[in-house]
C-alpha cells in the first residue's frame, strides 16, 4: 500500500512539470542527490544488511563467536527441530503473541468506540490513555513485578482469594498471565490510536442512514462499524503479532525468562548466543525467526495490497 | 510501537498532518451533528474515567513509593499515601546509580538519534522522492523500507561483533543502530509529505537561481518542519526507552543509558523499593514530559505510519 501511493505520487507530480520520462533521461542527476542518498545507503548496508547477511552464513558453521571454524551445513537446523529449550521458547512466544493480540485488540477497540463517542473530557481522556507508550518497557516491567509480588499477594490475602496469596509471577503456570498484562498495558495506545483514526473516517451519513431504518447501537456496531474498520483490525493484529513476537524488554523486568524456562521468548534464547557458547547455533535459531518475520511481512503486504486496489 | 507500524489498510486520506487533522474534526463534528440532540453520554464518560485508572496506577505509585520513607515502603500497602513525605531517596538513587552520567549517556545517544533520523532521513526522502523516476532512487525506497520487517533479535548477534571490531561497541555505536531502525518509517513519513509539497515552490527557487542544496536547507527542510517534530519524537521515544540494544552492544556498563541502569541496579535496590522508584521515576519522567508537551505529534505519528 505504502509503496504503490509513493509509486503513484512523485510520478503524477512529475508529468507536470516535465513531457514525462524521455526527456529526463537525457538529463543527468544533480550529485547533490546522491549526496543526499548514498551516504545513508551505505551506512545501512553496512550496519543492517551485512549483519543480516553475515548471520545466515554462520548459520551454516560451528564457530562459537570468535576464532576458526568450519562449515557444518544445515547441522544447526537439525538440532534445532529437536531442542526442548528452542521448541519451548517458540511454543510461549508464539502462543504469548496471539493471547495479546486478541487481548490488545479487544480492549483497544472498546476504548476506541468509547473515545469517539459523545463523551466529557474526551482530550484529557485521550492524553491519559496514551501515556502508556511513552514509558520504557523493562522500567515499568520493574513497577509491575512490584505489583505483581507484593501488592497483588496482600490485596489476596485481604480479600482471602486463593489464587492470589502468592506473586503470579513465581508460578510456571501463571507468569505468562503478568506478561500479556504488562504487553497489552503498553501496546493498546498505539492500537487505541489507529482504531481511532479508523472510526472517525467512518462518515457520520452512514450512521445518520442507518438510524433511519431503525438500526441503533449494538446493531450499528455489528453491520456498519465492525465492516467499515475491518482492515483496521487486520493491520493492527499483523503489526501487534509482528511485535509481541520480538517480546524482550519487559519479559526480562518481569520474569527474565522464569520460573525456569517457562517465559523464556525467542528473542532472549538467540541473545544467549552472546555468552552462552553457542553462537552459530542462535545464529541458525535468528535465522529462523527472520523467515518467519519475513512470511509474516509478506502476508501484511498481501493484505494491504488487496486493500489498496479495493 | 509506531516504528513497527506501517503499510496501511484502507486507503487514507491527506497526508499532511494538518489534513488529516482537519478531516478528523470535520468528521467528528458531522457526528456531533447526528447526535447533537443527545447529551454527553455520561455512562461511557464513567467507564473511561474508570479504565484509565489501570493507566495511572503504576505511575500513580512509582510517584508515591519514590516519596515514602523506607518504613512506610515495606509495610505492605503500595497504594497510601506517602506520610511523611521523603526526599531523600531521589539523592540516595542519584548517588548509588551515578544518575549524572547515566542521564548524559541517555541523552547524548538520544539527541544524536533524534538529529542523525532527521538529517539522514529527511535528505534520502527529498532525494527518492524528486527522483522517483530513476531506478536507483526507487530501489533504494524499498531496500531502506525493507527493514520496517527485519526484528532487532535477527542482526543483534552480528552487530554486537561488527561493532566490538570497529570500536562501535558503546554509545555512539547505539546511537548509529537507533538512527539506521528508525529510517524506514521516517522514510515513509517524509516522503508522503514531500508529495504533497507543491513542486513550484522548488522550481521558482530553482528559476532564481537556487541549488539543489539550498533548496533543500532553505527551501524544502523547513517546510518538513512538522513531519520532522513527529519523526524526532519518535526517535526520542525509541532511543531513550531502549533496553536491548544498548545492553547488548555497549561493552562498559559505566557508559549504559538509564533503562539498562536500573536493570543494573536491581539487585542492589533489593528492598530498599523507595530507592529503587525513585531511580525508575528519574528515568521515565523525561519521557513523559515530552509526551505532555507534544501529545499532537505524538498521536499524529502512529496513525500516520499505519495509515500510510
Amino acid at each position: 500500500m505504502a509503496t504503490t501511493r509513493t509509486e503513484e505520487g512523485p510520478r503524477a507530480s512529475r508529468s507536470g512539470s516535465t513531457t514525462g520520462n524521455p526527456r529526463r533521461r537525457g538529463v543527468r542527476v544533480d550529485p547533490v542527490f546522491h549526496l543526499f542518498l548514498l551516504p545513508t545507503l551505505a551506512l545501512f548496508t553496512l550496519s543492517i544488511t551485512l549483519p543480516a547477511a553475515m548471520g545466515v552464513f554462520y548459520s551454516f558453521t560451528n564457530s562459537i563467536g570468535f576464532g576458526e571454524f568450519q562449515m557444518v551445513g544445515v547441522t544447526n537446523y537439525i538440532a534445532m527441530a529437536t531442542d526442548p529449550a528452542i521448541l519451548s521458547s517458540y511454543g510461549f512466544t508464539m502462543g504469548f503473541a496471539l493471547v495479546t493480540v486478541l487481548v490488545v485488540n479487544a480492549i483497544a477497540l472498546l476504548l476506541a468506540i468509547g473515545l469517539t463517542a459523545q463523551i466529557r473530557a474526551k482530550t484529557a481522556l485521550r492524553a491519559v490513555f496514551v501515556i502508556p507508550m511513552v514509558i520504557s518497557g523493562i522500567i515499568i516491567a520493574f513497577v509491575f513485578q512490584f505489583l505483581f509480588s507484593n501488592s497483588l499477594p496482600a490485596i489476596g490475602k485481604a480479600l482471602g482469594i486463593t489464587g492470589l496469596q502468592d506473586s503470579i509471577l513465581a508460578d510456571a503456570g501463571t507468569a505468562w498471565i503478568g506478561i500479556v498484562l504488562v504487553t497489552a498495558w503498553q501496546a493498546i495506545p498505539s492500537t487505541l490510536l489507529i482504531y481511532i483514526a479508523g472510526l472517525l473516517a467512518i462518515p457520520g451519513e452512514v450512521y445518520e442512514a442507518s438510524a433511519l431504518d431503525g438500526a441503533s447501537g449494538w446493531k450499528q456496531l455489528r453491520s456498519i462499524t465492525l465492516p467499515l474498520i475491518a482492515g483496521y483490525i487486520l493491520i493492527n493484529t499483523i503489526i501487534g503479532f509482528k511485535n509481541f513476537l520480538n517480546s524482550y524488554d519487559i519479559i526480562v523486568g518481569l520474569t527474565n525468562g522464569g520460573p525456569g524456562t517457562s517465559t523464556r521468548s525467542i528473542a532472549m534464547t538467540i541473545f544467549t548466543g552472546f555468552t552462552g557458547g553457542d553462537y552459530a547455533y542462535q545464529m541458525a535459531n535468528a535465522t529462523i525467526f527472520f523467515v518467519i518475520a519475513i512470511a509474516i511481512a509478506l502476508v501484511q503486504l498481501r493484505i494491504t495490497r488487496g486493500k489498496a486496489a479495493v | 510501537m509506531a516504528n513497527t507500524a506501517l503499510v496501511t489498510p484502507a486507503a487514507s486520506a491527506a497526508p499532511t498532518p494538518g489534513g488529516s487533522r482537519r478531516d478528523a474534526d470535520a468528521s467528528a463534528r458531522r457526528r456531533r451533528g447526528r447526535i447533537g440532540r443527545e447529551r454527553p453520554n455520561r455512562l461511557v464518560t464513567v467507564l473511561l474515567a474508570l479504565a484509565s485508572i489501570t493507566v495511572l496506577i503504576p505511575i500513580y505509585v512509582t510517584i508515591t513509593m519514590s516519596l515514602k520513607t523506607s518504613a512506610q515502603a515495606v509495610d505492605g500497602n503500595a497504594f497510601s499515601l506517602p506520610a511523611p513525605i521523603d526526599l531523600s531517596n531521589f539523592a540516595t538513587a542519584w548517588q548509588l546509580t551515578d544518575f549524572p552520567r547515566a542521564f548524559t549517556v541517555s541523552t547524548l545517544v538520544t539527541l544524536v538519534t533524534v538529529a542523525g533520523t532527521v538529517v539522514l532521513a529527511s535528505m534520502a526522502s527529498f532525494a527518492i522522492a524528486r527522483n522517483w523516476d530513476r531506478r536507483l532512487f526507487r530501489w533504494s525506497f524499498y531496500y531502506l523500507l525493507a527493514a520496517m520487517f527485519l526484528p532487532f533479535p535477527v542482526v543483534a548477534l552480528s552487530q554486537i561483533k561488527l561493532t566490538g571490531l570497529v570500536g562501535l561497541d558503546n554509545p555512539a555505536g547505539v546511537a548509529l543502530l537507533h538512527i539506521m531502525f528508525q529510517l524506514s518509517f521516517s522514510l515513509l513519513l517524509f516522503t508522503a509529505f514531500l508529495r504533497s509539497l507543491p513542486e513550484e515552490l522548488e522550481e521558482s527557487a530553482r528559476l532564481d537561481g537556487a541549488s539543489t542544496w539550498q533548496v533543500f536547507w532553505q527551501l524544502v527542510f523547513p517546510l518538513l518542519a512538522p513531519m520532522s517534530a513527529t519523526v524526532g519524537i519518535f526517535a526520542f521515544l525509541a532511543s531513550w526507552n531502549d533496553f536491548a540494544m544498548p545492553s547488548l552492544i555497549t561493552a562498559d556498563p559505566s557508559l549504559q543509558t538509564l533503562p539498562v541502569l536500573q536493570q543494573i541496579f536491581q539487585t542492589q535496590f533489593s528492598n530498599d523499593y523507595n530507592v529503587a522508584f525513585a531511580s525508575y521515576l528519574m528515568a521515565m519522567a523525561p519521557a513523559i514530559l515530552v509526551y505532555l508537551f507534544t501529545q499532537r505529534w505524538v498521536m499524529a505519528g502512529v496513525t500516520q505510519g499505519a495509515i500510510k
